[in-house]
């Protein structure tokens, strides 16, 4: 994502390749799931690609994607029943496929959460423990 | 639920065909088309616009490939591509998949069929409620079975382990459906008989013990549930009607349950009726009453909880005290418990050796077969080392390559099993089927049942998994680049063996192993076909019938008897005809009683001289059956019920009785002090088995009371069976046409007595030609090996000059060495392996030498076959050619 925002503000792309070696996040297994479904969740309906940028502008810039891999995810879930998905015209009138939550996949999103918020509470707890709190 | 969902989402996708990779392209060529619109509005060329959008969506190839691993089963997708693979190689090397595939196809299928049989007959029990706590009871002498009904009813109101003991005998009377007479084989059960074994009738009831009041007071039939469909077209009304049997009326109470059978394997009754009615269809009351009388078996159950020692110790008490009691009749009784089904253990011990045995002798089939497995897949891998090179050099990893060279091990196993159980079934489908005693009930059914499915499958993935693994080691330790690069290197001609001359070696051995076996069996059969038999069976006709089934008494059947034999003799073409009473080799032969010495008084067993067969027969029987007589006379017309008794006897008993001095003259007593004179003295003869030692038999007068109603017409004659068999009926008819008369050859009777000898001799040629065939596969892959191998040397000692011998030398010595070690090894094994064939074979000898020569010689001509193409091959290389192709 990096690559694309320097190329946007330049047209050299030899500026691209050193900026892409910066050190980047590289998504968890199973957090880019979690990121469409609140996509999905806060936007409503769209296409990989309008996924692929939300995810990115929300993230911003800290994370590394490579915006192909979206779309296993994206199969994995509807498979798994928590998106449904057709072929709509986008909003340049070019055929696309579009994404939606369904009832499953908003109950998904919100399980996915409790365990997040969990997790990093718990965490976070570690984090701010300090030696004489254990001793 | 999730996950359900989505495992059936691929397997949908896995198994239809598939759209995704058509959505997942456009779905792709979308996004880059929006992405390159952003970078053309955000200012870049189009160009670079879009060669920006491929670069930022990442590796096409890759997410494609993540896509499809998300969207089908890889694991089976995987697994699909090996089988496609394996399909494709094994199609390339049809010789390769050919022999592997036979190979597996022989050594399963042997294995299916015994163990089939071995399923069935031993290690199956009974069809009915808790079989393992039912014994039967028999004597501690082996072989010795029959029980007297008396001491059945002391053993089984005495006792106090049992829960339940029923006797039964088999017998055959003449049931009469419709006009006609037909002999029915069936049984003669106590009341409790069913109730003890807990089986349900399909119709109507069984009989109880609360049905018997004494003799004759229960006349009932209860049918088998094949004879009621076969006879009675399964008519539900036939229960409550009066049947016939030897011109006696029953009652039809019920029909048995379709599967079950009796309590014997192998013979299937068409009927059970009470024990206590045996007299009303002829047998002598004594049947019941004589406590020296042994006529039944004994079937118990056992109480829960107690052991079978348990039992044997409290049946021994109770005849102990018997013994005290009867000092006469019970004087040697004791008690024994055997497995039941197979007549105790006068069939069971037998037929468990000779399964055991067979069962040993497939194993080492199996074992040769899956050696001969091991070398080809080791000479297969050798071959392909080059192609596994550079499937290694161009990335596969080495555990994708044995995934693959497993997959094709499976296969080939997966198909040589199923093959050979295809085989093994239809086969035991025709045993099954088989009737191989006449109208005799006998039946072999030994249907593969789940257990036997597995056994093959477990037998051929196993053999394929581990002999197809034992190149596993060559692949790991193949170095891609040297087997680029020198191809294959040659192996010196008897330098150290490897894994493949030691696999065919063993398996070389084993086949000499089995071919002795063959050998033996066929000695065997051999010795049993030359034994002088006592009588002459060729040319001979028999009519069996029992005169009971016509009403008669045993008073009555004598005058019957005197003149079926003086019509048979007038019929044209008879040259000698004469009545028995037991036809000697014969299923149902025979029966025996105590001799004493003249003037003894105490009739105790323990002070017989010996036990004689004894038969009855008219005057001319001996002529009729082409048994010499030694001296004295035969039995004549004279001999009548007021004439002193006499008796013809054989050689053995002649001997035993008097030494060498002349027995014609002389006296000898039977139980009880009837006093015999003996008239003449007749060749001996085999009377029950073909293999049995001398036995001692006397012969009285039929018209002298020594009499049942049971009678053989011996007719010899020069007239063909067919004609012969019309003009028996025609006189029969003639006389009474109530009796049934059952018509057979003489020699299809020695059928029955042949059958162990010819049963082992097929069982052990099969195993034998297998072996074999299994040798020849061996030694032909070998050779034809070492000679492809090796071509380019053979063809530079050519060119050097080399002589015939030393190229044959160099091109086949090794499997040559091989045959010959093996041959060795299996000749050392054969004899060591005596006591193993002894259990197939009468009297197996393998030392014998026609034994060992016909299996050296027959192993040399196998070695010769098999190595005559691959050594011609190398004799007939052209070294010009051969250099010129390089």
């Amino acid at each position: 994502m990096e690559m694309w925002h320097a190329s946007v503000g330049s047209q050299n792309v030899r500026t691209v390749v050193p900026n892409s070696m910066k050190p980047k996040k590289d998504v968890q297994p199973g957090t880019l799931a979690l990121m469409v479904l609140k996509t999905l969740d806060v936007l409503g309906p769209l296409h990989g690609y309008g996924i692929a940028r939300r995810i990115e502008q929300i993230s911003g810039d800290k994370l590394f994607v490579n915006q192909g891999t979206l779309y296993p995810v994206l199969l994995r879930l509807e498979q798994e029943g928590a998106v449904e998905s057709d072929w709509a015209p986008s909003e340049n009138n070019r055929r696309a496929r579009f994404y939606r939550l369904t009832r499953a996949g908003h109950k998904l999103l919100d399980a996915e959460k409790r365990d997040w918020d969990q997790t990093s509470a718990i965490i976070a707890r570690f984090f701010e423990v300090k030696a004489e709190d254990l001793a | 639920m999730r996950i359900l969902n989505r495992l059936f989402m691929r397997i949908r996708n896995f198994s239809g065909d598939r759209r995704g990779d058509e959505r997942l392209h456009e779905e792709i060529e979308a996004h880059i088309a929006m992405q390159t619109e952003d970078n053309v509005r955000a200012g870049m060329p189009p160009t670079e616009a879009r060669r920006q959008a491929v670069l930022k969506i990442g590796p096409i190839v890759a997410i494609r490939e993540q896509y499809h691993e998300e969207e089908g089963l890889p694991f089976f997708e995987h697994l699909l591509r090996d089988v496609r693979y394996a399909l494709r190689q094994l199609r390339k090397s049809p010789g390769f998949t050919a022999t592997a595939v036979i190979t597996l196809v022989l050594g399963v299928g042997a294995n299916a069929v015994v163990f089939s049989v071995l399923n069935a007959l031993v290690l199956h029990p009974l069809n009915v409620y808790e079989p393992r706590r039912l014994f039967a009871v028999e004597h501690k002498e082996h072989a010795y079975y029959m029980q007297s009904y008396p001491d059945y009813i002391d053993y089984r109101d005495d006792n106090s382990t049992f829960s339940g003991m029923a006797a039964y005998d088999t017998t055959d009377l003449a049931v009469i459906i419709g006009n006609s007479a037909v002999k029915s084989y069936g049984y003669l059960a106590s009341g409790n008989y069913f109730d003890m074994l807990s089986v349900r009738p399909a119709v109507g009831r069984f009989f109880h013990a609360s049905d018997e009041h004494g003799v004759n007071s229960a006349p009932y039939i209860v049918l088998s549930y094949d004879f009621w469909r076969s006879r009675f077209h399964s008519n539900p009304n036939i229960v409550g009607t009066t049947v016939s049997l030897n011109t006696h009326p029953f009652t039809v109470i019920g029909i048995a349950p379709s599967d079950f059978h009796g309590t014997e394997i192998f013979f299937w009754p068409d009927y059970w009726i009470p024990l206590v009615d045996a007299p009303e269809t002829g047998y002598s009351p004594h049947f019941l009453a004589n406590r020296a009388t042994h006529n039944l078996w004994i079937l118990g159950r056992l109480k829960p909880g107690v052991t079978a020692q348990q039992a044997s110790d409290d049946l021994n008490a109770i005849s102990r005290r018997l013994a005290q009691q009867y000092p006469r009749e019970d004087d040697d009784l004791d008690a024994r418990l055997v497995r039941p089904g197979l007549m105790g253990d006068v069939w069971g011990d037998p037929i468990r050796a000779f399964l055991a045995a067979i069962m040993v002798m497939s194993a080492l089939v199996l074992l040769a077969a899956c050696a001969n497995l091991g070398s080809i897949f080791a000479v297969r891998a050798a071959d392909r080392t080059r192609e596994l090179a550079v499937r290694l050099a161009i990335g596969a990893s080495r555990g994708r390559i044995l995934h693959a060279l497993l997959t094709e091990a499976v296969l080939v196993s997966v198909a040589g099993g199923m093959t050979g159980t295809l085989f093994a079934s239809i086969l035991l489908e025709l045993l099954s089927r088989w009737q191989p005693f006449g109208d005799y009930p006998i039946h072999v059914v030994a249907l593969p049942d789940a257990r036997v499915y597995a056994l093959a499958l477990l037998l051929s993935v196993g053999s394929g998994l581990l002999f197809g693994l034992l190149p596993a080691r060559q692949i790991w330790q193949t170095d891609a680049a040297q087997a680029m690069k020198g191809g294959t290197s040659a192996s010196p001609v008897l330098g150290r063996f490897s894994m493949r001359d030691v696999l065919l070696c063993v398996q070389i051995a084993l086949c000499m192993l089995l071919v002795i076996g063959s050998f033996v069996a066929f000695r065997g059969m051999e010795r049993s076909l030359r034994t002088p038999l006592g009588f002459r069976p060729q040319g001979v006709t028999i009519a069996e019938t029992q005169l009971g089934m016509g009403g008669y008494t045993e008073a009555q059947s004598w005058p019957v008897q005197k003149r079926m034999a003086e019509e048979a003799a007038q019929i044209p073409g008879v040259s000698a005809a004469g009545v028995i009473d037991r036809v000697m080799l014969d299923n149902d032969c025979c029966g025996s009683e105590s001799v004493f010495r003249q003037g003894t008084t105490d009739f105790r067993s323990s002070q017989e001289s010996f036990a004689a067969h004894n038969f009855s027969v008219s005057p001319g029987y001996f002529a009729a059956a082409g048994t010499r007589l030694l001296a004295g006379r035969d039995i004549s017309c004279h001999d009548g019920s007021n004439t002193p008794q006499v008796a013809v006897v054989n050689a053995t008993f002649a001997h035993l009785l008097f030494g060498n001095a002349p027995a014609v003259g002389q006296h000898f007593e039977l139980f009880g002090g009837s006093l015999r004179e003996i008239v003449g003295v007749v060749e001996d003869g085999k009377y029950e088995t073909l293999t049995e030692a001398p036995q001692p038999a006397m012969f009285f007068p039929l018209a002298q009371g020594m009499n049942g109603n049971d009678t053989a017409l011996v007719v010899r004659s020069a007239l063909p069976p067919m004609d012969m068999a019309a003009a028996l009926n025609r006189m029969m008819d003639g006389i009474d046409p109530n009796i049934p008369l059952t018509v057979r050859s003489w020699p299809d009777v020695l059928d029955l007595a042949l059958f162990p000898a010819r049963a082992a001799t097929g069982a052990l040629a099969i195993m034998g030609l297998l072996a074999a065939m299994l040798a020849v596969t061996g030694i032909f892959g070998m050779a034809a090996y070492s000679v492809n191998r090796r071509v380019r040397e053979l063809g530079i000692r050519i060119a050097l000059g080399a002589r015939k011998v030393q190229l044959m030398n160099a091109a086949i010595g090794r499997p040559i060495v091989l045959l010959c070690a093996g041959s060795g090894l299996g000749l050392v094994a054969g004899i060591f392996a005596t006591g193993l064939l002894r259990q197939i074979v009468y009297q197996a000898n393998p030392g014998d030498p026609a034994v060992l020569g016909g299996a050296v010689f027959t192993m040399a001509l196998l070695g010769f076959a098999a190595s005559a193409i691959p050594a011609r091959r190398a004799l007939s290389i052209d070294p010009s050619s051969l250099i010129r192709e390089e």
